[in-house]
C-alpha cells in the first residue's frame, strides 16, 4: 500500500525498474509475475494439510528475500484473515463428520476443522508470495511487465493511470476530510453523515473528471499517440532461468508429495 | 467482500475467470485511448472511495460503491474495478490470484447491470427520480454482489451454505448505507456536473471522436 498511496515517493527512473536491493528484486518482473501465478495454481491444488505447510514456508522465505517491511506486510495478512476467520468459525459446524468438540450443543467436525485449516494455509501462503514477488515491484514496473506478457495495452494504460492518480485523489480526499473535520464533522450512523460522505464522493468524482480533461489536453499538447513507450529493457537473465527451474522443481515435487500423501490415506 | 484463494472449487474459479475475461473484453471495447485519462482518474477515485470507512454502531464497514461506478462508467466499470481489485491483491494483500476473476465478476457485473438499468434516471432532469435512481443503484449493486458471493460459495460446496447465508445477511445494512451515500452522490453530480454520467457512456449513439 505504501508506494501506491504515497504521493511523495520519488518515481524510479525507467532503467532502474524492477532492480533494487535483495535477491527477489534482482529478478525480471515478468519472472516474478509468472512465478506467483504458478505458485498460486499449485498451492490451490494441494489437498494435504501437512504438505500445505511447505508452500507457506516457501512464501515466508520469499518474504524475507524480498526485504519487505515485515510488520506492515504481516498487518496486511490480518485483513485477509478477516474472511478466513469467518469461514474457519462456520466450517467446522457445517461439514458433516466425526465430532471433535461441542459448542452449545453444536458438533464441530474434524473434517470441517481440516478444511478450514487448509483454506487458511492456502490463502495466507499465496498472499504472502504475491506480496513478496509482485507487491515488492514498482507499480509502473508491474504495468510494463504486463504489457510484455501480452496483456492488452489499453488495460495496462488504465492500470498505470489508476496507479498514478490514486495518490493524487487520496490527497484530495484527505484535504476535504480535514475541511469537514474543521467544521466539526464526526461520522456517525445518521443521514447527515451519509449525505456528507456521499457529497464528498460525488465531488471527488466531479473533480476527477475535470482533472482528466486537463490531463488529456496536456497529453495531446505533447503529441500523445497512444503508444506505451517501453523505456525499460527487461531481459531474462541466467538468474531468472535458475529461479524458474528451481521453482518448477519445487512445485512439481509439491504436487507429487501431495498425491503420495493423499494416496497413503 | 474479497473471497480468498483456496476456498472455491476449481469449476467455479474457471467459470469466474472466463466470465471476467469476457466482461473485460466488452469493457475495453467501450473505452478508447481518448477516454483512458477519464477512466483512469475515475477508477483511482473509486479505489480511494473504497478505503472510506463508515461507522455502523460500534463497528464500521468500508464502502464498495460499485453501483455508483456502474452509473458513471458503464461497461468500463469492468476494467476499472478489475484494476482496483488487482492493485488491492498485489499491494494490499486483499483477495488473491486464482479468485481474481470471480471477485471481479462479483463486483463489476452488478455495477454494469445497475448502470444499464438506472443511468437514464440518474442523469435525468427530475431530481427526485435522480435521487431515487441513486438510492436503488447503490443498494441493488451491493445486494447483487452479496448474492453472487453467496452463489459462488454455494456452488463450491454445501458446507459453505451457512457462510453464504451470513454473507447476504451481513450485507443488508451495507446495502442501505451504500444506497443512501450513492443517492447523495448522484444528487450532487446531477446538480453540479450531470455530464459525468455521459463522460464514458455517450447518451445516444454518435460518431466516435478521432
Amino acid at each position: 500500500m505504501g508506494h501506491v498511496l504515497d504521493a511523495t515517493a520519488t518515481p524510479t527512473p525507467p532503467d532502474a525498474m524492477g532492480a533494487g536491493p535483495g535477491p527477489v528484486r534482482a529478478l525480471d518482473p515478468r519472472t516474478r509475475i509468472l512465478a506467483a501465478g504458478a505458485f498460486a495454481l499449485v498451492t490451490v491444488a494441494i489437498d494435504s494439510l501437512l504438505v500445505l505447510l511447505i508452500p507457506l514456508a516457501m512464501a515466508g522465505v520469499a518474504l524475507l528475500a524480498a526485504r519487505l517491511p515485515m510488520r506492515q506486510t504481516l498487518k496486511r495478512m490480518v485483513a485477509v484473515d478477516g474472511f478466513i476467520l469467518f469461514l474457519v468459525v462456520l466450517l467446522p459446524f457445517s461439514v458433516p463428520g466425526e465430532a471433535a468438540f461441542y459448542l452449545f450443543g453444536w458438533p464441530a467436525s474434524w473434517a470441517g476443522i481440516a478444511q478450514a485449516g487448509a483454506i487458511a494455509l492456502k490463502a495466507n501462503a499465496i498472499v504472502l508470495m504475491l506480496l513478496a514477488l509482485v507487491g515488492s515491484m514498482e507499480p509502473t514496473a508491474l504495468g510494463h511487465a504486463l504489457v510484455r506478457l501480452r496483456v492488452p495495452a489499453l488495460l495496462v494504460h488504465l492500470l498505470l493511470f489508476t496507479v498514478r492518480y490514486i495518490a493524487v485523489v487520496d490527497g484530495e480526499y484527505h484535504r476535504q476530510r480535514r475541511a469537514m473535520t474543521m467544521r466539526a464533522f464526526r461520522p456517525g450512523t445518521n443521514w447527515h453523515s451519509l449525505r456528507s460522505l456521499g457529497y464528498l464522493i460525488g465531488m471527488l468524482l466531479v473533480r476527477a473528471l475535470e482533472r482528466s480533461e486537463r490531463i488529456l489536453q496536456a497529453m495531446k499538447c505533447r503529441g500523445f499517440t497512444g503508444r506505451l513507450p517501453l523505456l525499460s529493457d527487461m531481459r531474462f537473465r541466467r538468474r531468472d532461468a535458475l529461479f524458474a527451474a528451481l521453482l518448477l522443481a519445487m512445485l512439481t515435487g509439491l504436487l507429487a508429495l501431495d498425491r503420495l500423501h493423499v494416496g497413503a490415506h | 467482500m474479497h473471497i480468498v484463494d483456496g476456498a472455491l472449487s476449481t469449476p467455479v474459479l474457471i467459470g469466474g475467470g472466463i466470465a471476467a475475461v469476457g466482461g473485460l473484453a466488452l469493457g475495453l471495447r467501450a473505452l478508447s485511448l481518448e477516454k483512458i485519462p477519464a477512466a483512469g482518474v475515475l477508477s483511482a477515485t473509486f479505489f480511494v472511495a473504497a478505503l472510506i470507512h463508515v461507522p455502523i454502531g460500534p463497528s464500521s464497514v468500508h464502502l464498495i460503491m460499485n453501483g455508483l461506478a456502474g452509473l458513471v462508467l458503464g461497461w468500463a466499470a469492468f476494467p476499472a474495478l478489475f484494476v482496483g481489485l488487482l492493485l488491492q491483491a498485489v499491494f494490499f494483500g486483499f483477495g488473491g490470484i486464482t479468485v481474481l476473476g470471480v471477485n471481479t465478476v462479483n463486483i463489476a457485473l452488478p455495477a454494469v447491470l445497475v448502470g444499464l438499468l438506472l443511468r437514464r434516471g440518474a442523469r435525468g432532469a427530475d431530481r427526485r427520480v435522480a435521487a431515487l435512481s441513486g438510492l436503488l443503484a447503490g443498494a441493488l449493486a451491493i445486494l447483487l454482489t452479496a448474492l453472487m458471493v453467496a452463489l459462488v460459495l454455494w456452488l463450491s460446496g454445501n458446507e459453505f451454505i451457512p457462510a453464504a447465508k451470513l454473507v447476504v445477511l451481513a450485507h443488508l445494512p451495507v446495502a442501505v448505507i451504500e444506497g443512501l451515500i450513492c443517492a447523495a452522490a448522484v444528487i450532487l453530480i446531477n446538480r453540479v456536473k450531470p455530464e459525468l454520467f455521459s463522460a464514458l457512456v455517450p447518451p445516444a449513439p454518435q460518431v466516435a471522436l478521432r
